[in-house]
């Protein structure tokens, strides 16, 4: 065999903790190594020339390049060992850079580590096997997880780029969050009448099916083929027959329903339909509010319905689209009051969050645009906006930033003055983070124009007196203590994961963070891919962004499914688990073990059962090779007398 | 489930100026089944000055009672002074987790702590180890006129990873056990607020009107009374309470009472027996109007004397009451 | 007013000083002003909590060992339970005041004095004498009526013997031991 061994320098990354010139003479000194050599940058196109021409000449019949992760550039080389007229698995990657020059500061003993990492590499690259990957149809439809502003976009973008769309929408009506906001910053423009539109797009596009009220049950597959089983949520309310004339909801003798849409502002029927402008327009009864569904004791809305639709033993129903990719935009949460007791808990109702307020403001709200104070409905006009009201908080877990609640306020201290010209806002902020563009003109006009007043410091504790609120603060600006006395207090709660999220991420096979947040492919160059092929993220599930960014996002990630579907075929990976048939004795722990339910069983002629992998299914995890008691299946490319082999050379040196 | 037995350690508080809090704790626990075994010989557990100067010191000063308190193998260590509990609680946390600490600590001491007692406020073993629903079933007595205002005071239920007890910021312990009583409690927002502490000598003027603003507040609630589980906080409402009215210029009337003495005075007890005497703002006409449960609400009030027969007669004292504690295992239990 | 001059060789050795004293870590401060806030002292201090927190981050030893405030906290907790960065601040200010003890600055005499007699009353009798305190405080603070006022209703509450306990011994060997050790 035939081994070239290529030290990269990466500049002065690689070269100023290891002497590359040592190793290289040190490596060229191992068994089946017959050349070596270092280069400054070898992922270069000078860099990957000298590799093909090395093969050439030296005659190699294997490569080992040390340099970085193989994850930034392994892909580079064996497409580079491939064009010399080598498999592309006859290629090693040996990370001399985040494992060694990065961490170490000994360059004696970086180097000595360094030419053990390449042994290691030598000994595996002798025992790697040709590999060659297999092509198969990718169906070219895509799911879209999510109706918010992020997942329309990302559906009217394929669906406009002539792919089908399957979306999916958890809630009764589609908009998500922005649907519930009045106007948007910096611009003041109506929210719902700029999302109203893109809403009418999507219910009318002839390449979009929506399910409404449906939750992602199961996802089964891979990249190019998955199989998705989703749960329509019954309405009790036949849908096709549902004319939402609203007659329901004004009879429902039930007025006390949490209004999931409002955010409990105020109370709703037991029936509703969310808001004058859903899409779909359908009523949807909430069984735990419903006398019928509860008691068995009503039925008003069956008898007022003209179009019968009424069906309190309509069941959830079930569908299974395929789908080739997934693109995951279901959105963010709020934290409860709850986790901040020193702001009363939620037990003072003249305390409020900012998603309410902004339903306060909206003039499809429950006042109809007019502010006034829960308690009593008198119009304040002393209001205090609390910014960072959990954010930025380590002592209840959450140490980010929300993203957006700085420019919200701002725009809600402007709309404040706007709605009730003789009030006054007390906005309490930490930082003032308006980045964007326009946002911090946006911030100061709230300041200069409306006279907010903003105080910098952190609010400790509000509590009732009398019909005012004490909202107890600080100024450090002044280096004192301030209180103010308040009709109205707003919190900005901070932004969570959805609930949900990290059940979602596992029928997914995404990753999540600490917070439930998705997590990105990597955070500058991949922000919208995630480590699972075909599975793309869009909007706020990925992190609290505002409404540019996750639109922004949403048409990425769209373009990543028009790129991937502009292929007709795709390549497997052939790194997967293949069974030794002969060797397995059918105890079939690894079918159990299986993340990806891509191995069955299967019985032979004899008779005898053996474990299979399903060949397209496997994502090449390798879980089931260490639950093998008898090492039947291995994990090609990463088969256990590969992996010792790497090991013993470091025993033995 | 109660605990037959607790360490029991009154603190030099309870010797003096609150005598009461000591005598009503010791009535009511022995009503609710438990045996209150004495610290003996114990001293003084530093508080705030000692914490001032060194928290070796300090830690030393408290430990010296744990370690005493760890000889008498009994489980829990129980105080009634939220003061004397932090003390216990900072030390013992420091002991336990800085080996460095512990060192100081033990060099000082004659004995050595070894880290192994569980302290709790006594009004912590009334409402988790008894709970609401045994005290209920003890009560004897309705207290019609009492519109009560709880104060925890600041470190009853703080800091939150130390105290490991009740809200921080909206505790409900002793809120509920009176409610478990029928009395009527109200909502009242300055529960945790600062009254000033030991500062009534040295800083009068600051605890003058700390106390102001937290009795201010007892007003504006509709409460007719300041129900508390601290002595610093009793003394500096009730001692200190003309003075803040010739300071502030108000004129507050309001008894502040340990909320020992209210459940005792539920069980039946005398208000002698609970020290309601030592008080300096009485609580006299309050308690004027308390009378048997289960009586008639039109019927009198029961006069002093009579009253007693007739808890008697009907319902026994509760002390004699059999199976205290099977009722509050019962009451834990479900 | 004056400027504080910022250098590198000093800057952090405060903040080293109060870890060690205490444990806490004030990096982990971002100035967010919930303990000035939430304080019920703030009327009465010199500078706020907040501020005393910055001091220590700029290395402004002097300044927060002299001020009033560490002497006026009263350790309610206030800002320790409030605090989004997990500081227990109560316990920086009470690091502040052993530093400050044993560097012997008393910025607030009457409270100094009123720490003094309990601590002597503690090591003459194991456990605390209420009105020999009084009676010592106002002796030497010179404020001698302090409480006076308090009528005799109070007074009768009040041992006029302290307790004695076998103990007591045990304890004053704590405060010498503490003496010499320090």
């Amino acid at each position: 065999m035939r081994v070239g061994v290529f030290i990269c320098h990466c500049g002065n990354n690689i070269a100023g903790t290891v002497d590359v010139a040592r190793a290289a003479e040190e490596t060229a000194k191992l068994p089946h190594v017959v050349y070596s050599t270092h280069y400054m940058y070898t992922c270069s196109e000078p860099g990957q020339d000298e590799i093909k021409q090395a093969i050439k000449r030296e005659n190699l019949d294997r490569v080992v390049v040390a340099a970085c992760s193989p994850r930034m550039h392994e892909l580079t080389f064996r497409r580079t060992v491939e064009k010399a007229g080598l498999n592309r698995y006859f290629f090693e990657m040996a990370n001399i850079r985040e494992h060694i020059s990065w961490i170490g500061e000994n360059k004696e003993l970086n180097t000595n580590k360094a030419i053990e990492a390449v042994r290691m590499a030598v000994e595996k690259v002798i025992r790697d096997k040709p590999l060659h990957s297999t092509a198969f149809k990718i169906n070219k439809r895509v799911l879209v997880i999510g109706a918010g502003v992020a997942g329309m976009q990302s559906a009217l973008d394929c669906a406009d780029g002539g792919l089908d769309v399957v979306l999916v929408e958890k809630s009764p009506a589609i908009g998500g969050m922005m649907a519930r906001l009045d106007k948007t910053f910096p611009t003041i423009d109506c929210s719902i009448c700029i999302l109203g539109p893109k809403m009418v797009d999507v219910a009318q596009h002839e390449h979009i099916s929506l399910h409404a009220y449906s939750e992602i049950e199961e996802i089964k597959g891979y990249v190019g083929n998955y199989q998705v089983k989703v749960r329509k949520k019954t309405p009790y309310v036949d849908w096709t027959k549902c004319t939402g004339c609203g007659e329901c909801m004004e009879k429902c003798p039930t007025k006390n329903a949490y209004d999931r849409f409002n955010f409990g502002v105020a109370p709703t029927r037991a029936i509703n339909i969310p808001f004058p402008q859903a899409i779909p327009k359908k009523a949807t009864i909430d069984a735990q509010y419903c006398r019928q569904i509860q008691k068995g004791k009503c039925g008003v809305c069956a008898k007022v319905c003209r179009a019968n639709a009424i069906n309190f033993e309509l069941p959830d129903q079930f569908v299974t689209e395929e789908v080739g990719a997934i693109i995951v935009a279901s959105g963010y949460g709020l934290i409860d009051q709850e986790l901040l007791p020193e702001y009363g808990g939620g037990r003072y109702p003249d305390v409020i969050t900012g998603i309410q307020y902004e339903r306060l403001l909206n003039a499809s709200g429950p006042t109809s645009g007019h502010i006034q104070r829960p308690s009593d409905g008198t119009e304040p006009k002393s209001i205090v906006f609390v910014s960072c009201a959990g954010s930025r908080d380590k002592s209840i877990g959450i140490p980010y930033c929300s993203n957006f609640c700085c420019m919200y306020i701002a725009k809600q201290a402007i709309l404040t003055k706007d709605h009730i010209p003789d009030s006054q806002s007390y906005v309490f902020y930490m930082d003032i983070r308006a980045t964007g563009k326009g946002y911090d003109e946006f911030t100061r006009r709230a300041q200069e124009d409306y006279g907010a007043k903003y105080i910098r410091g952190r609010v400790s504790r509000i509590y009732p007196k009398g019909k005012k609120m004490i909202v107890q603060g600080a100024d450090t600006l002044l280096g004192a203590k301030v209180e103010v006395e308040a009709d109205l207090v707003v919190l900005a709660t901070a932004a969570t994961a959805a609930p949900g999220a990290a059940a979602l991420a596992e029928k997914l096979h995404i990753s999540y963070d600490t917070h439930g947040f998705y997590v990105e492919s990597h955070p500058k160059l991949r922000p919208v891919e995630t480590n699972t092929a075909g599975v793309y993220l869009a909007g706020a599930a990925q992190g609290p962004k505002d409404i540019p960014a996750s639109v922004g996002q949403g048409s990425a990630a769209a373009a990543k499914v028009l790129a991937l579907f502009s292929r007709d075929m795709l390549e497997s990976d052939p790194a997967i688990a293949r069974v030794n048939q002969n060797a397995c004795v059918g105890c079939l722990k690894c079918v159990k073990t299986c993340p990806f339910q891509a191995i069955k069983e299967q019985e032979l002629r004899g008779g005898e059962v053996v474990a299979s992998v399903i060949e397209t299914i496997c994502a090449g995890c390798g879980v089931c090779t260490s639950t093998c008691p008898c090492g039947a299946i291995q994990l090609q490319h990463f088969t256990d007398n590969q992996l010792l082999a790497e090991v013993n050379s470091l025993c033995l040196s | 489930m109660i605990e037959k037995e607790y360490a029991y350690y009154a603190g030099c508080s309870l010797e003096g100026t609150a005598s009461s809090y000591d005598r009503s704790i010791r009535v009511i626990l022995k009503a609710l089944g438990a045996t209150l075994r004495e610290t003996e010989d114990w001293s003084c557990c530093g508080s705030t000055p000692a914490h001032a100067m060194d928290h070796v010191l300090a830690g030393a000063l408290a430990a010296r009672n744990l370690a005493i308190v760890e000889r008498m193998e009994t489980a829990t260590l129980t105080t009634p002074c939220p003061s004397c509990l932090s003390a216990f609680k900072k030390a013992h946390a420091k002991v336990t987790q800085d080996k460095a600490f512990s060192d100081e600590v033990n060099q000082l001491l004659d004995l050595p702590y070894k880290g192994g007692v569980k302290a709790k406020s006594t009004l912590q073993v009334i409402y988790e180890d008894v709970g609401p629903d045994a005290v209920t079933s003890k009560v004897t007595t309705v207290l019609p006129d009492l519109k009560a205002a709880c104060y925890y005071g600041c470190i009853l239920s703080r800091p939150p990873k130390l105290a490991a007890f009740d809200d921080p910021e909206n505790p409900v312990s002793m809120d509920r056990l009176l409610a478990a009583c029928g009395v009527d409690v109200r909502d009242f927002v300055f529960k945790t607020e600062c009254c000033g502490a030991a500062f009534g000598v040295p800083k009068k003027e600051m605890v003058l009107r700390l106390t102001h603003k937290v009795l201010t507040m007892v007003q504006d609630c509709g409460a007719n009374c300041v129900v508390v589980a601290c002595p610093l906080c009793q003394q500096n409402l009730d001692l200190r309470q003309a003075q803040v009215n010739r300071a502030m210029g108000s004129s507050f009337s309001i008894p502040i009472l340990y909320f020992s003495q209210v459940l005792g005075l539920a069980f039946g007890f005398q208000p002698e027996e609970l020290g309601l005497d030592k008080h300096i703002v009485s609580a006299d006409a309050l308690i004027r109007s308390r009378r048997p449960k289960g009586a008639e609400d039109a019927a009198p009030p029961v006069k002093e004397k009579a009253r007693k027969s007739t808890a008697q007669g009907t319902a026994g004292k509760p002390g004699d009451a059999p199976g205290a504690e099977g009722t509050a295992s019962a009451a834990k239990e479900a | 007013m004056e400027t504080i001059h910022l250098t590198g060789d000093t800057l952090n050795n405060f903040a080293t000083e109060i870890r060690q004293t205490t444990g806490e870590d004030t990096s982990r401060c971002y100035q967010c002003g919930n303990c000035t806030a939430g304080c019920p002292y703030t009327e009465f201090f010199d500078y706020p909590v907040s501020q005393i927190m910055r001091m220590i981050q700029t290395g402004q030893r002097e300044k927060a060992l002299n001020s009033r405030a560490i002497w006026l906290c009263a350790t309610c907790e206030t800002c320790s339970t409030r605090c989004p960065c997990e500081i227990d601040v109560a316990d920086v200010m009470d690091g502040l005041r052993n530093i400050a003890y044993r560097e012997k600055r008393f910025t607030e005499r009457d409270i100094r004095t009123f720490y003094e007699a309990f601590l002597t009353s503690l090591k003459h009798h194991g456990r605390i004498f209420e009105l020999e305190i009084i009676a010592r405080y106002n002796l030497k603070s010179g404020h001698l009526l302090t409480d006076a006022d308090l009528g005799p209703k109070v007074m009768k509450q009040l041992h006029f013997l302290p307790k004695r306990i076998k103990g007591r011994d045990d304890v004053a060997r704590i405060i010498k031991r503490f003496m010499e050790k320090k």
